[in-house]
């Protein structure tokens, strides 16, 4: 990562320094001014109570409601249950995709990724939608199983419910956990493998014993990506998940629009955070083990 | 040599490729099932399929709401690309090609808006332009789509950027070229296919989004927000089927061409 500078200008480092400023200033300036900002004012928001438009004073009562509604810690508690089963769910679906991919699928694994890569590249609300149609009493899943004669009558099984959030979650991030786990076992040095061969391991041993720890860093990325931008999702639960699929998004949602607490919306999201925090950090590591 | 090879296989590799197939068609299918039902001639979305039909692309057409919402999709997704891909291409500039102070600290502010939930983001975002007395336009939704494409848009270009060495560069600068006029006729061109993957990537992005926008874009309306506010009525929803399918293979064809773009680069 050599800086450029001719060598024999006197003047390099000034000319430099504006440079880097000229650079750099914009886009710093910008994700100071229209992310780093509005975080901070939101943490600063926690400590405002009142109604909006009304006389808003600096107090902690957000913070005593927060902590005595218990309701709203059993819904982080029960978003993150369901951001856990998402990502489980996805890592058991997409390791042996990339398993496969890697050590199955020879020349035409980078095709082959893409192909599976493309469904998660487009529109993410559509996805969702096609779930909603698919699912529920009169969804496409039910009017076909009872078209060919499979069921008696339709069962209202999915559409709003828990269930419903999960399943419509792992198809949407499923492709984005193939892809480090992938990167990851591409990675391995394949001559381990036959060296463990060549010493009598069985092949089973030898994917226990050096492919899975050495796919470790992938899979922690790949359930990462996917807990942490879950566990604020809205959209989902609003789509297919009714009141019994409600998730702790949708209530700091429902505080800006319909209750019109944004003090407590400000501390929800807040709280949300500072619970993500250690995955943020976890997240960059397995990300620079990950790179080459 | 190669033992690999030799190894009798515990599964047959049929297996893996059956279960390869089996997942594929599970991406697949439901975005199938969006195009198929465009053209179904019935007004409720279950089977059996009632015949052919092309009459809600033709109701498509006629829908003014939607022309607008299409219209003002089109205008946030490109002025927000074309910013989001220049502040990107400086950002990827600034950490390739320079060292300086506060450069992880940079990296790290930088990466936030790629993790963090949307509903934060959008939540923050309309806190601070309600406070300081920006109304909720598109221009909001805008700067809201520039901020999380810029990450995006800064990680392809840094990508291309460092697969070249800076020697090019360097050499031209020998062969006296000022800075900028290097980074014009040299590394700019050099990088032209991530910019453009750059670009495409985040109008795709900005086409879609659902979760930020829908706290940023006040009484205007972008297509998600049109397609979302079209779900509660059950009548409509052949219609948005059928703009779900169009959306769907425009953003198809985007997001193949984006991962061209990128095969050239790397």
């Amino acid at each position: 990562m050599a800086s450029i500078s001719t060598p024999f200008d006197p003047q390099a480092p000034a000319a430099e320094k504006r440079r880097l400023l000229l650079i750099m200033g914009p886009p710093t300036l910008a994700l100071l001014l229209f992310f780093m900002l509005p975080l901070g004012v939101m943490a600063l928001y926690t400590f405002q109570s009142g109604t909006l438009g009304g006389g808003m004073t600096w107090s902690l009562d957000t913070y005593r409601r927060f902590w005595q509604d218990s309701a709203l810690h059993r819904l982080l508690w029960r978003s993150a249950l369901v951001s856990l089963q998402t990502s489980l769910w996805c890592i058991v679906l997409a390791y042996p995709i990339a398993y496969y991919l890697v050590f199955r699928a020879g020349e035409r694994r980078m095709t082959l990724l893409t192909l599976i890569i493309i469904p998660a590249w487009t529109s993410y609300l559509l996805r969702i939608l096609a779930w909603k149609l698919i699912l529920g009493t009169e969804g496409l899943l039910n009017t076909f199983l009872l078209w060919v004669g499979w069921i008696e009558r339709p069962s209202p099984i999915l559409l709003f419910s828990q269930t419903a959030v999960i399943v419509t979650l792992v198809y949407v991030w499923v492709p984005f956990v193939a892809l480090p786990i992938f990167a990851a076992l591409e990675r391995m040095d394949k001559r381990l493998l036959e060296a463990a061969a060549d010493l009598g391991s069985p092949p089973w041993h030898s994917f226990l014993r050096i492919t899975l720890p050495l796919s470790l860093p992938g899979v922690v990325a790949g359930f990462l990506s996917v807990f942490i931008p879950t566990l604020g999702e809205y959209v989902t639960p609003l789509l297919v998940g009714g009141v019994n699929g409600i998730m702790y998004g949708n209530l700091i949602q429902d505080q800006f629009v319909r209750a019109l607490n944004w003090p407590l919306g400000s501390l929800m999201s807040l709280v949300m955070l500072l619970a993500l925090l250690p995955m943020f950090l976890l997240f960059r590591r397995s990300d620079e083990v990950l790179q080459p | 040599m190669n033992v690999l090879r030799k190894r009798p296989q515990r599964f047959s590799p049929s297996l893996g490729a059956i279960y390869f197939w089996l997942f594929t068609l599970f991406m697949y299918l439901p975005i199938g099932l969006l195009i198929l039902f465009s053209f179904n001639d019935g007004t409720t979305l279950s089977f059996p399929l009632r015949g052919f039909t092309l009459r809600w692309y033709e109701a498509l057409w006629q829908s003014r709401e939607l022309i607008t919402a299409v219209t003002n999709s089109l205008l946030v997704g490109i002025l927000s690309s074309l910013v989001a891909t220049v502040l990107g291409t400086m950002a990827a500039l600034g950490i390739t090609r320079f060292d300086f102070p506060g450069k992880s600290l940079f990296l790290s502010m930088a990466a936030m808006p790629l993790v963090i939930p949307a509903v934060v983001m959008g939540v923050a975002m309309l806190i601070v332009f309600t406070r300081i007395g920006i109304p909720l336009t598109l221009w909001t939704v805008g700067i809201g789509h520039v901020i999380i494409n810029t990450p995006y848009a800064m990680l392809i270009v840094a990508a291309r950027l460092a697969g070249f060495e800076a020697h090019v560069e360097e050499a031209a600068m020998d062969l006296g070229a000022d800075y900028w006029g290097t980074l014009r006729r040299v590394t700019l061109p050099m990088a032209a296919p991530a910019l453009a993957a750059a670009f495409l990537s985040s109008f795709t992005t900005s086409l879609d989004e659902f979760a930020v926008t829908f706290f940023l874009v006040g009484s205007d309306t972008t297509l998600p927000v049109y397609l979302y506010s079209q779900l509660r009525f059950p009548s409509r929803l052949p219609l948005v089927v059928t703009l779900a399918a169009v959306m769907m293979v425009i953003s198809v064809m985007i997001v193949i061409a984006v991962e061209k773009l990128r095969r050239m680069t790397s």
